[in-house]
């Protein structure tokens, strides 16, 4: 399933360099990302390919504690969600 | 996928309380019903928790893969006086009891369905059920009841009318709360998530999943962007707004559905505000120009509201249904509950407006020793409005013992904190004591 993951926040050294690595750890591929700053914001989203329901509730609890740790807030959300918003 | 987009549908949830109001599974009981009372009780808890047994884990694992919030997962079932059949009126709490226990069981936060639908005269189920009811809100936790006294193709059951007006003031001798839990419909709706109306239509199938998409918030941050801008903008802003947001309850929906293995009804957009600030839709309609709700214009602005909702809504959902359009609820609404304190928004306003919302008198606490045959002189001019325009029109009112005009009175939770308002003292007695019933309107003759 693909899913994608958000990080808001100051922006600081490391974030990408934090989530990235939590990402790897659980054996999780990065198809797309980007990153930018917006009204003063650190805003990175991307677009990840991970297995099945358990990996994900997995993942989503580590980057949620990472993003705690790291001060910044940390989405993982899977793609449908946004697409049914935006497009038809 | 556009970064500012997906930042703009997290700010939706985040900052603008939008949310799944509810994953409602209809359940139906018909086929529970058994020779005796005690019987059909068994047949409703084991349906109820066998059908309904993974709704809530189902929900949560939606909620956490999309990030989604779902505030409620919620039941409804086949109208109880239905299934009770010659149960008595301490037999019929056998069955509220069920319901309650199942519930409880299974995790979901309410009920629906301990309902009667008399509209066209009382059946045996019908008189017993509504005798029981002071007792069955007070004595159960999460069983949600609703009465429809008439409708658009039968009239109106005056009779019913005063009981449920005598039944409510029973309901508040026992608690000070549980009206709450109790709605009297003109027009009620077979596929209603909402609470507390709902219940599930004997023409629907055995189970079905139906989702409540609310976002006030969202609504409201939308028109403070056009500020200034004409009323044709502000429609059509409201109308891509609800389309938005539809869209996730069709796919909460749908998932949901596929998921338990079960058949997806339908969507029911409502903006149904909470307590919060910022999730209200007084402040809704405030933003298209009011100074505060209440000022003359409002019932033009809520129906435009209530018009661009259904519109939006209709076509981002394969079936939308239920009772779809904007709540106006005073206890649940912080723009509400200001509005009355500041003397701007009367009973009589919001009777109007309720002409053009999707439901009626909602959450309205009055006093104490407002007589049963006033209470059901507002029933009356409720159903009326209900009956002779073809929409659906319901009461939850909220008297309240030893409370006084002014009085604010707190129900907990989502349902708020309301001041106690005040009631016309000129009595509609001789009217509602003549009983009978009030003939449907002539253009319900289409056949």
């Amino acid at each position: 399933m693909k899913a994608v993951v958000t990080v808001v926040g100051q922006d600081k050294t490391g974030i990408v360099a934090g989530i990235a690595n939590e990402l790897a750890a659980y054996g999780v591929n990065i198809l797309d990302l980007s990153q930018t700053i917006m009204s003063k914001t650190f805003t990175m989203s991307m677009l990840v390919e991970l297995g099945g329901e358990d990996s994900f509730n997995e993942l989503h609890a580590a980057l949620k504690e990472k993003g705690t740790k790291m001060g910044v807030a940390v989405h993982v959300q899977r793609e449908e969600i946004f697409e049914a918003m935006s497009r038809i | 996928m556009e970064t500012s987009q997906i930042i703009e549908t997290i700010k939706m949830f985040e900052e603008d309380n939008f949310d799944i109001r509810t994953v409602t599974m209809g359940i139906s009981l018909l086929d529970t019903v058994a020779s005796t009372p005690e019987e059909t009780a068994k047949n409703i808890y084991k349906k109820i928790t066998t059908y309904a047994k993974d709704l809530v884990a189902v929900a949560e694992q939606i909620e956490r893969e999309y990030g989604v919030p779902i505030t409620n997962k919620r039941i409804s079932v086949t109208p109880i006086s239905l299934v009770a059949g010659s149960a008595n009126e301490e037999e019929i709490l056998l069955l509220a009891h069920a319901m309650d226990d199942a519930a409880k069981e299974v995790g979901v936060d309410f009920i629906g369905g301990y309902s009667a639908l008399v509209q066209k005269g009382f059946s045996h189920g019908d008189l017993a059920l509504i005798h029981s009811l002071p007792r069955a809100l007070t004595e159960t936790d999460l069983v949600m009841s609703s009465v429809n006294i008439g409708s658009s193709k039968a009239g109106m059951n005056l009779d019913a009318v005063k009981l449920m007006g005598e039944t409510v003031k029973k309901i508040t001798d026992l608690s000070d709360t549980a009206n709450a839990k109790m709605v009297i419909f003109a027009n009620a709706v077979e596929d209603n998530p909402f609470m507390a109306g709902a219940f599930y239509g004997v023409t629907e199938p055995d189970v079905v999943i139906n989702v409540g998409v609310s976002g006030p918030g969202v609504v409201k941050r939308a028109l403070d962007k056009v500020k200034g801008e004409s009323i044709t903008t502000v429609a059509e802003t409201i109308k891509k707004t609800a389309f938005k947001i539809t869209r996730v309850g069709q796919l909460v929906g749908s998932l949901a559905a596929e998921r338990l293995g079960v058949q997806f009804g339908i969507v029911d957009l409502s903006l149904a505000p909470t307590p919060a600030r910022g999730d209200s839709v007084a402040e809704v309609l405030e933003a298209i120009g009011l100074e505060q709700v209440g000022a003359h214009g409002t019932t033009a602005c809520l129906m435009m509201l209530n018009d661009a909702v259904k519109k939006g809504g209709v076509m981002a959902a394969e079936g939308v249904g239920g009772l779809s359009g904007a709540f106006i609820p005073v206890s649940e609404d912080a723009g509400m509950i200001d509005a009355v304190k500041a003397g701007t928004l009367s009973l009589a306003k919001l009777e109007a407006m309720t002409s053009v919302c999707s439901v009626g008198l909602d959450m309205i606490a009055i006093p104490g020793e407002t007589p049963a045959t006033t209470i059901s002189g507002m029933i009356a001019d409720e159903a009326a409005i209900g009956i002779q325009n073809n929409k659906t029109t319901a009461v939850r009112i909220l008297p309240t013992n030893g409370a006084k005009v002014g009085d604010m009175i707190d129900y907990g939770g989502l349902l708020g904190t309301a001041p106690v308002m005040p009631v016309v003292d000129k009595s509609s007695a001789e009217f509602i004591n003549r009983g009978g019933h009030v003939p449907a309107p002539i253009h319900s003759f289409k056949n």
